[in-house]
């Protein structure tokens, strides 16, 4: 748990770095930079201080949640101690990948299950949602018209539109598909739509002087323009998507990660529960850094 | 001979959330092949306006507008703007910004390397080769300006339109761009339009001064010939009467006759 902190996206240090200064010797190395003066060509640049100062606070928060939990755990109760916590996740990612039956399969399984019902779902809003908003943005009457339907539809809980996926599909996994869809089309339609609205009137004067096609318009200096807004209503959605598909996955039932939480709950296998908590929480900080990653390739510098 | 380019009694009113805005009216105009005008007035006086329109980039309310003897109904190439800002395409290189512009022109009867060459000999003129590849959030802003030059010459436009091309830029690097700028249209005889709010640029670049008078309802209150020979040297310049006769005149027309009075918005 604590590495996945450790080498959080906004941490811009080596992980070679950061391991060093977790032993002890990192002082004589910061004191005695002159002696090795091959080694490292720029010793004075090397904030140790800085370094310590990014790392420390995120393993002390750390820490502190686990040391409160062992504490409040110290007494026994139905509430798993960390050590407890612990041995049953190295006991469940020994094997994450087991089958026994349609409701009994390895962690590895559940993971993917929801992932790719996210996908699907997410996957289904951005082939809709994007073009969508590019004519949100591009015509004035389209915007008219859809702008009082997005402003009604979009506070809507997603789980709101379960009953009606299941009245539709009439199967369990097109409907949870169905919430997802749903739930993450709302921020890529707005996104786009704002970012095709803010291209900038120089670019588009420019297309004009130059005679520039309707394709290259669109090709040379729309895409590009709004890409990055595309990317953070991407990554909005996926965000409340992944949020979404585990209490869907607690209504529907079938193989999922949420499904799972419940199914532990009945269970009464508290440890599981936790670790799914841990789970849940380092796959979407996972999805969010991947697609931060992605969207800072396409950003581009202003003026 | 007709001239070049002809403004005809046109008149400019904007529809805006606020109401009506009655920016240009009874703009008479010609300007000769080879000739460079500044317009110059007042913030608000419809200068750029005025260029807009020449650009086609705004369409005139009434009267009407030529260029070598067809009527201005849309932007094109042969009418190249240098904009205020640069407006170079962030996610473009410099040399692809100028291409893009090349395409457009000549793309349909070029190879692709020829088109390049164009391109590179567009980004010579203006001295950038070294910055071919950068993108323009890498290099300054003279620098930029100046790519923005190379990419409205690069099209071989009949008549160079720039607005406050060198307005963002500090004081030295305009005094540089401007002497470039001189060389540049001495070598291309290019015909400029420009708009500028610097009494000692127009003096020194142009061949006639189009003094605009205050909005709303501006229009042109006088045309100050340049006599001084090119080409003109800056240094030299400074103590010469006619250039000091020249300047007086438009500091007279701006800050006496048609003082700007801020108005409280």
């Amino acid at each position: 748990m604590v590495s996945a902190v450790f080498h959080s996206p906004g941490d811009a240090v080596a992980p070679a770095a950061s391991g060093n200064l977790s032993r002890p010797s990192v002082s004589n190395e910061a004191v005695t930079p002159v002696e090795t003066p091959k080694a490292q060509p720029k010793p004075a640049s090397f904030d140790f201080r800085s370094l310590a100062l990014r790392v420390l606070p995120p393993v002390l928060s750390m820490a502190l949640l686990v040391g409160l939990w062992g504490l409040a755990t110290m007494k026994g109760g139905s509430f798993p101690t960390p050590a407890a916590t612990f041995d049953a996740a190295v006991q469940l990612f020994s094997d994450p990948f087991y089958r026994k039956g349609p409701n009994d399969q390895g962690i590895g399984w559940n993971i993917l299950n929801s992932l790719s019902r996210v996908g699907m779902g997410f996957g289904l809003a951005a082939l809709v949602g994007i073009p969508l908003g590019f004519l949100i943005g591009r015509f004035d009457f389209a915007n008219r018209m859809m702008s009082p339907l997005i402003a009604l539809l979009k506070p809507v809980s997603p789980l709101a539109w379960l009953p009606i996926g299941l009245l539709v599909f009439k199967s369990a996994n097109p409907a949870a598909i169905w919430t997802i869809f749903i739930c993450s089309i709302w921020p890529m339609v707005v996104n786009t739509a704002v970012g095709v609205q803010r291209v900038p009137d120089d670019y588009l004067n420019v297309a004009r002087v130059l005679k520039l096609s309707e394709w290259k318009v669109i090709t040379r200096i729309l895409l590009p323009a709004v890409l990055p807004y595309v990317l953070t209503g991407v990554r909005l959605s996926v965000g409340t998507a992944w949020l979404v598909i585990v209490a869907a996955e607690m209504l529907t039932g079938g193989v999922g990660i949420g499904f799972w939480v419940w199914d532990e709950w009945n269970n009464l296998n508290v440890a599981h529960i936790i670790i799914a908590i841990f789970v849940i929480g380092i796959v979407g900080l996972l999805l969010e850094w991947a697609l931060l990653s992605l969207a800072k390739q396409f950003t581009f510098e202003g003026d | 001979m007709k001239p070049f380019i002809q403004v005809q009694n046109a008149e400019m009113v904007f529809t805006t959330r606020k109401g009506r805005f009655h920016a240009l009216q009874e703009v008479n105009l010609d300007v000769e092949r080879g000739e460079f005008i500044t317009l110059i007035g007042h913030s608000g006086c419809g200068k750029s306006t005025l260029l807009n329109l020449i650009a086609g980039l705004l369409t005139p309310t009434s009267g009407a507008l030529i260029c070598d003897g067809r009527e201005i109904a849309a932007p094109g190439p042969e009418r190249a703007v240098v904009f205020q800002n640069h407006s170079l395409l962030p996610w473009l290189s410099c040399l692809d910004n100028v291409l893009l512009a090349v395409e457009s022109v000549f793309g349909a009867k070029e190879t692709h390397a020829q088109l390049k060459v164009r391109a590179r000999a567009a980004l010579e003129l203006v001295g950038m080769s070294h910055a071919l590849h950068k993108r323009p959030h890498e290099i300054s802003g003279g620098m930029k300006q100046r790519v923005g030059i190379a990419r409205a010459l690069a099209m071989e436009p009949k008549v160079l339109l720039m607005d406050e091309p060198f307005g963002a830029l500090d004081a030295l690097t305009r005094a540089k761009l401007q002497d470039e700028l001189l060389k540049i249209v001495a070598r291309t005889q290019s015909t400029v339009i420009m708009v500028t709010h610097d009494v000692d640029e127009a003096v020194l670049l142009s061949d006639r001064i189009v003094m605009m008078t205050n909005g709303p309802a501006a229009t042109i209150g006088d045309i100050l010939d340049v006599e001084i020979p090119r080409p003109r040297v800056r240094v030299e310049l400074a103590e010469d009467p006619r250039y000091v006769a020249a300047r007086k005149e438009v500091i007279d027309f701006l800050y006496t006759r048609h003082a700007h009075v801020e108005q409280a918005a």
